[in-house]
């Protein structure tokens, strides 16, 4: 009887929006009188992080500081149509209307600006820290303070904008499938290290290697919250986790957190993750979702790497001690492969 | 634990940005750290009702009277709600996009399909007296017989599980039974193959488990409105939902959430928001209706269990030349959205890599078992366990280090999906090699010297010269309404190609400003049609001769299923039919 170590490998890409589009979303953005920036959604925050990302996509295209900006989600009344938070469609649907909102309001308040310092709106840049100033010349400066009460008070401009984002809905062929699913995909790929006990069938999760290509990512912290979270999440899908443990027979099913396991703090296995960036064409600064998609190559890798460590393919999720040993003994004993 | 490999696609970015890419703080982190942020249920009201169902004890079963009496002379008890006091209590999610037929009560009334089923709604004063209410609601019940496996639901003399769709299966395009992809020849390539690899591949069900329960709270508010707290992941959805049914103006109702303790797919199916409308509705006070931790996991839709059958035609060097896919979507009793989790999946295969010869029939199936329903990854984590389980025996069959296979096989900007569409911005041979070297595993040279950016396109990117079509699992009778429809749906035929195929279809374009959609490719290059107005839906011959109606308001399913839903299209928005 002993614990054999196994690898396995997966490799995914992930499509991002709702599958042939149709799935609008919409944002408004208007600055107070002091100059401070409400975008107005009716997206929602699942704690993934979304008035946190749209906020700084905000801040990012207005040109001022983040900490000028607050989203304000989500209110029927007050926040225009959006599709909702699912199909990892918020950061690229979402995103891009927020763009498109926060563009029409940057638009006034260089308008503004350029009305108060007399020069051409076309020569003005901002800082991103709250000044306005002639490309080339800083000292010719107003704050977005400034430019956004000049615009209220003395002009009588609304600093305002409006954004929608829609793919248009695409059609589907009955006979050859033939369609448009989505515009842009992640990737992923994954190695997964499991010790495998042939004498009890439990597997361990001992190490996750991984390479997310996520477009950009636009706050680096909520991309890694995501990914380990998510990696979790396909660790626990793989060898914890089932409603029906007797699928398709419904009894035992769980009806707690005692009876419906979940790896917990000793269970989770470090995880190397590698960030790489290939912007989406349409993505909002080239950012996709990395939401969804982190789960999935987990899954796999683990079925893999215990068949690498004692030869039993488990093709039947989860992977449970019971299947493991049924396996081992079906071949007469744990048969290594050792093949990553 | 991360770190960033910004060598990969440097000539892709501008990195000069200055919020954007920064570990900024998240806006509402204080409110969570401190326990303030305000949830749906934070939003108590003075006199706050509660709201719990009796629900079907069985798998399968005809209701023969539901007796409401003894419950609500409950102490407590303020209201009992059934099907009768649903103004419109036949829904499917979907309507909302003009998607498929209404399949689900709110509130049965003639039959449950699953255990946990909802048959009745007790209000009461505190949610300990809702509970004892519930027990003495008395249905008489006349069990049916149940099917479980959605491949033994696909079999002749099945027990019907949904009346709406008589054969267990969602109905694609008002014409298939399932849906297709066809790109190539599938069969001639495994006559041709060196290796055939098959497996087949089980996901289990598996619960979304937020930390946050679905429910919603709502109250009457002033000037005729109903205010809506809600754990909603689609506040539109929900809002666009309840208002079908409870069939009320959406004007009238206000919906509030955004603040979410997790969701991961399970808060999209709206079945709260309706249920306490209609409690404060019909009680005129504020009514909270929320799930348990048991409902959470047994009521509420768990991921849907998938079962995929491949089949692989291999050559002795490791590349793929045909892949067949069958799938079955276990969508439980009713559809949910399972329908549209079987397109996308469609339009995901063969996964992310060039085979010159795909095919598959997917089927939406209904069984005796809770409605499964949006997770992460909904349409594409199943699948995707089983092409990576399927790789990893491929890999061993042909003798190659699996992450070679990989990158062999992987897609590269400018090659042809089976979709019929050109891929472009792919990374996934990059990702490969970053694993392998981070794991040090020895790539083979070509492997190692691999690129997204190289190697595709040509006579990767050319579609098919021949591809095979069939019309197995042709139906008629059915209309599923105008999502996703294609113009001029002509019969298909075996052989030949059932119209002349361009060489090379145009791939998705994206525009300079990074804000336009891509246009619809396939737009462009078909000829026009005229698009079919959306016709009357036919109600299915088989089902009106067994099947009794649901109730007297939906009697008539045919028109009478449809009317009064919103249908969305992407050129008009949100419009009433």
């Amino acid at each position: 009887m002993a614990l054999h170590r196994g690898r396995g490998f997966a490799a995914i890409n992930y499509p991002i929006g709702m599958n042939l589009g149709g799935d609008p979303s919409q944002a408004l953005v208007h600055s107070n009188p002091e100059g401070k920036f409400t975008v107005a959604l009716s997206s929602i925050d699942l704690g993934q992080g979304m008035k946190s990302v749209t906020r700084q996509i905000a801040a990012e295209t207005l040109g001022v500081p983040v900490e000028d900006v607050y989203v304000d989600t989500a209110d029927s009344d007050t926040g225009p149509h959006c599709m909702g938070s699912f199909a990892s469609r918020g950061t690229h649907r979402v995103g891009n209307a927020v763009i498109e909102a926060a563009q029409e309001a940057r638009a006034v308040m260089l308008e503004a600006a350029a009305e108060e310092l007399e020069v051409d709106a076309g020569d003005l840049v901002t800082d991103g820290r709250g000044s306005i100033h002639v490309k080339g010349a800083p000292s010719r400066a107003i704050t977005t303070m400034a430019a956004c009460q000049a615009a209220q008070f003395r002009q009588g401009r609304t600093v305002s904008g409006r954004g929608i984002f829609l793919i248009p809905l695409s059609e589907v062929d009955p006979d050859t499938g033939e369609m448009t699913p989505v515009s842009c995909f992640a990737h992923a790929a994954m190695l997964v290290e499991v010790e495998v006990d042939d004498e009890t069938g439990e597997v361990r999760v001992l190490d996750m290697q991984s390479a997310y290509e996520v477009g950009r990512a636009l706050n680096p912290r909520l991309v890694e919250q995501q990914l380990v979270g998510g990696a979790w999440m396909g660790m626990s899908h793989a060898a914890w986790e089932t409603t029906e443990p007797r699928y398709p027979d419904r009894a035992h099913g769980p009806v707690d957190f005692n009876s419906y396991l979940m790896p917990g703090p000793g269970d989770i296995a470090p995880h190397h993750i590698s960030v790489l960036e290939r912007p989406a064409p349409d993505g909002p600064f080239g950012g996709k979702g990395p939401g969804e998609m982190c789960a999935n190559p987990v899954l796999p890798a683990v079925c893999n790497a215990v068949y690498d460590a004692v030869g039993v393919r488990i093709d039947e999720l989860p992977v449970t001690p019971e299947k493991v040993l049924r396996g081992i003994r079906a071949n007469g004993g744990a048969r290594p492969r050792g093949r990553l | 634990m991360m770190e960033f490999r910004k060598e990969f696609f440097a000539d892709d970015r501008d990195d000069d940005l200055v919020t954007i890419g920064q570990p900024v703080r998240r806006q509402d982190i204080l409110g969570h750290v401190t326990g303030r942020s305000p949830f749906y249920d934070d939003h108590l009201f003075e006199g706050l009702l509660h709201i719990r169902c009796a629900r079907a004890p069985h798998h399968h079963a005809r209701i023969r009277r539901i007796d409401t009496s003894e419950a609500e002379r409950m102490p407590g008890v303020v209201r009992v709600l059934t099907g009768r006091d649903v103004p419109r209590n036949l829904n499917t999610l979907l309507s909302l996009l003009d998607f498929g037929l209404d399949d689900e009560p709110i509130l049965a009334e003639t039959k449950t399909a699953y255990r946990g089923e909802p048959v009745a709604a007790v209000i009461a004063e505190t949610e300990a007296q809702a509970r004892d209410a519930v027990l003495k609601v008395r249905v008489d019940w006349e069990e049916l017989p149940h099917v479980l496996d959605p491949e033994e639901s696909l079999k002749p003399g099945a027990p019907v599980v949904c009346d709406v769709y008589p054969l267990n299966r969602f109905v694609y395009h008002g014409k298939y039974d399932h849906q297709k992809l066809r790109y190539g020849d599938v069969e001639a390539a495994f006559a041709a193959a060196d290796h055939i690899v098959e497996g087949r591949y089980q996901m289990s069900p598996i619960e979304q488990a937020p930390i946050e329960t679905c429910g919603a709270i709502a109250a009457p508010e002033v000037n005729d409105r109903y205010v809506c707290y809600t754990g909603t992941q689609g506040l539109f959805f929900s809002l666009g939902t309840a208002a079908k049914v409870l069939q009320m103006p959406s004007s009238r109702l206000h919906f509030v959430g955004g603040t979410v303790g997790g969701g991961f797919g399970g808060k999209v199916d709206s079945v709260h928001e309706p249920i306490a409308i209609l409690g404060a509705m019909l009680t005129a006070r504020p009514c909270k209706f929320a799930w348990d931790r048991e409902e959470e996991m047994q009521v509420g839709a768990p991921r849907g269990a998938e079962r995929w059958y491949i089949k692989d035609a291999v050559a002795r060097d490791g590349r793929i030349l045909a892949r067949k896919f069958t799938g079955y979507f276990d969508a439980g009793a009713y559809t949910r959205l399972s329908s549209y989790a079987v397109i996308k999946s469609v339009g995901h295969l063969p996964g992310p890599y060039t085979i010159p010869n795909v095919s598959a029939d997917v089927y939406c199936v209904y069984t005796n078992r809770t409605p499964s329903t949006a997770m992460r990854g909904f349409g594409i984590t199943g699948v995707d366990f089983a092409i990576e389980c399927h790789m990893d025996k491929v890999a061993e069959t042909v003798g190659m280090n699996p992450i070679d296979l990989r990158i062999l096989n992987a897609y590269r900007d400018g090659d042809m999906k089976a979709h019929r569409r050109v891929a472009k911005n792919c990374a996934l041979v990059e990702c490969c090699q970053v694993v392998a070297d981070k794991a040090g595993v020895t790539l083979a040279a070509e492997a190692r010297d691999a690129t997204s950016l190289t190697g595709g396109g040509g006579a990767r990117g050319e579609l098919p010269a021949f591809t095979r079509t069939d019309d197995h699992g042709r139906v008629e009778g059915f209309d599923t309404g105008s999502y996703a429809r294609k113009g001029g749906t002509a019969p298909a035929s075996a052989s030949p190609p059932r119209s002349p195929v361009p060489a090379r279809a145009e791939g998705q374009r994206a525009s300079a400003g990074g804000s336009m959609p891509p246009a619809d490719a396939a737009r462009s290059r078909a000829p026009a049609q005229p698009q079919p107005a959306p016709q009357a839906p036919v109600q299915p011959p088989a089902s009106a001769a067994q099947v009794p109606p649901a109730s007297e308001r939906t009697a008539q399913p045919g028109a009478a299923r449809r009317a009064g839903a919103l249908r969305f299209s992407s050129l008009s928005g949100f419009r009433r039919r």
